[in-house]
C-alpha cells in the first residue's frame, strides 16, 4: 500500500480494503470490533511481535510475500513487499522472492486440490502441482527460506495434501517447531486477511 | 534435543466427514503443560484450552494465538445482530468441507446442527459436498464461502446479491465473509500441524 508503514498502528485491513472513517464499511466493522481489533492485533503479532522469536522480520516478511505473491491481489502483494523492503531486506533477497513468485505462478495451481484419507472420499481427489523452488532461487534465497516457501504453497493451494514429512524437511532445513508454528500462523493469518479484504471490497462495491 | 516431528499413536483415521467427536494428534510437540508460563495461559485466552494439544503446540507463539481466539470469538459469538450464529457455523463447515478438514468440519457441523436444528441438512452437506441442495438460503451461503475459499478467490457480486436476495443484510453478509475467512484460517493450521482420529470408544 504505497506510504503506508508496515510497522504502524494502521489497520491493515482498512488500508487494503479502501475503508475510509465514517463509511459504511467502518460502521460494519465496528459492529464486530474484537474482530475488527485483534484481527490488526493478529498482524502485530505475527509481523511487529513484542517478543521478536527466532524468525526475523525479513524471514516474517518474505514468506508473506510469498504467500500474498501467490494468491495473486496486486495491492496486498504490494504491502508486504513493501514490509520486506522496510525490514532491511537485501535488493537480491527481494529480487529472489519476486522471481520464486513468479515461476509459482507461472505453475497456475488452483487451490484447494489434493487428497482426502483413503476410503469414499477419495473419488473427490483432485491433482494439482506441488511445486518446490527452482535451485538456483534456492541459492538465493538460503535454504531456511527455500524450505519454507515450498511449504508455503502447499498451505495456499493443497493443505489436505500436508503430512509429517512437509513439517521434517522445514525442520530439517533449521526451523525449530516453535517457528513452524509462526511460519504456519503467518500462511493461515494471510489466508484470512486476503479474503476478508476480497470480500469486503465487494460488499463495499456497487449494487 | 533437536526437535523432532511426532509419530502419533494407533488410531482410526476417519475416511468420511462426520458430525461425531474426533480427537486431533499433533505432528509436532505442544508445551508441557508444566512448562506454560502467565504469557502462555494469556494466549491459551480460556484455561480449559489447557487440555488441548492442539491450542498448546499453538501456545508456541502466545501473542498470535491469543489475538486468533479473540478475533475467532467475536466472528461467532457475537450476537449483536448479523448472521445467526447457525449460519456462521454453517460458513465455518461448508469452509471446512471445501477444503477438506475433517476435523474443523466436525465441530462446527455440530454447532451448525445444534443451533439450526437442521441436522438433515447439515449432514447432507458432509456426505454429499459443497454443491448439496440445502435451500435457498444455506445454498448462497455456501457458495459465497466456498467462492471466498477458492485460491484465486472467485467471491464477486453475483454472490452478495444473491445473499442479499436470500434476506441477508450487509452486517450478515459481512459475517458470512469472517465466517469462511476465518476458517481458511483454521483449516490451514489444523489440517498442517496434526491429523484427526476416531474418538477413542467410538
Amino acid at each position: 500500500m504505497p506510504g503506508m508503514d508496515p510497522g504502524t498502528q494502521a489497520d491493515v485491513i482498512d488500508a487494503l480494503t479502501g475503508i475510509k472513517p465514517g463509511s459504511a464499511l467502518d460502521a460494519l466493522r465496528n459492529r464486530r470490533p474484537d474482530a475488527r481489533d485483534q484481527a490488526q492485533a493478529s498482524y502485530r503479532a505475527l509481523f511487529a511481535p513484542e517478543i521478536p522469536g527466532e524468525v526475523t522480520a525479513t524471514e516474517r516478511f518474505a514468506v508473506a510475500a510469498f504467500v500474498a505473491g501467490l494468491h495473486g491481489d496486486a495491492e496486498t502483494a504490494a504491502f508486504y513487499a513493501a514490509g520486506l523492503a522496510a525490514s532491511g531486506a537485501s535488493a537480491e533477497l527481494r529480487r529472489a522472492i519476486e522471481t520464486a513468485i513468479a515461476a509459482a505462478k507461472a505453475v497456475e495451481a488452483r487451490g484447494p486440490h489434493g487428497s482426502f484419507p483413503a476410503g469414499p472420499l477419495s473419488r473427490e481427489n483432485t491433482t494439482g502441482p506441488t511445486h518446490r523452488v527452482a535451485a538456483e532461487t534456492r541459492d538465493a534465497l538460503g535454504s531456511r527460506l527455500a524450505a519454507a516457501f515450498d511449504h508455503m504453497h502447499l498451505l495456499v493451494f493443497h493443505p489436505r495434501d500436508a503430512a509429517p514429512a512437509a513439517l521434517q524437511a522445514l525442520l530439517d532445513a533449521g526451523w525449530s517447531t516453535t517457528d513452524i508454528v509462526t511460519l504456519s500462523q503467518i500462511a493461515a493469518f494471510l489466508s484470512f486477511q486476503i479474503r476478508v479484504v476480497a470480500g469486503l471490497r465487494v460488499l463495499a462495491g456497487p449494487g | 534435543m533437536p526437535d523432532t516431528v511426532l509419530e502419533p499413536p494407533p488410531h482410526t483415521v476417519p475416511a468420511v466427514f462426520t458430525r461425531a467427536l474426533l480427537d486431533w494428534l499433533p505432528w509436532l510437540e505442544p508445551l508441557a503443560v508444566e512448562a506454560l508460563t502467565e504469557r502462555h495461559m494469556a494466549g491459551l485466552v480460556d484455561a480449559a484450552r489447557v487440555k488441548s494439544p492442539y491450542f498448546r503446540l499453538l501456545a508456541r507463539d502466545p501473542d498470535a494465538l491469543r489475538a486468533r481466539t479473540l478475533t475467532d470469538k467475536d466472528i461467532f459469538y457475537n450476537s449483536d445482530a448479523g448472521l445467526p450464529r447457525a449460519e456462521r457455523e454453517l460458513a465455518a463447515a461448508a469452509t471446512s468441507r471445501f477444503n477438506g478438514c475433517i476435523y474443523c468440519a466436525s465441530v462446527h457441523a455440530r454447532f451448525s446442527a445444534t443451533y439450526s436444528k437442521r441436522e438433515a441438512d447439515v449432514q447432507r452437506l458432509l456426505d454429499d459436498g459443497v454443491n448439496a441442495d440445502l435451500g435457498e438460503r444455506w445454498n448462497a451461503i455456501v457458495g459465497a464461502a466456498v467462492a471466498l475459499s477458492a485460491t484465486p478467490i472467485t467471491f464477486g457480486p453475483q454472490h452478495v446479491a444473491r445473499l442479499r436476495r436470500a434476506g441477508l443484510d450487509d452486517l450478515a453478509i459481512a459475517d458470512v465473509i469472517h465466517a469462511a475467512s476465518f476458517f481458511n484460517w483454521a483449516n490451514r493450521l489444523m489440517l498442517s500441524l496434526g491429523e484427526p482420529a476416531a474418538s477413542a470408544g467410538t
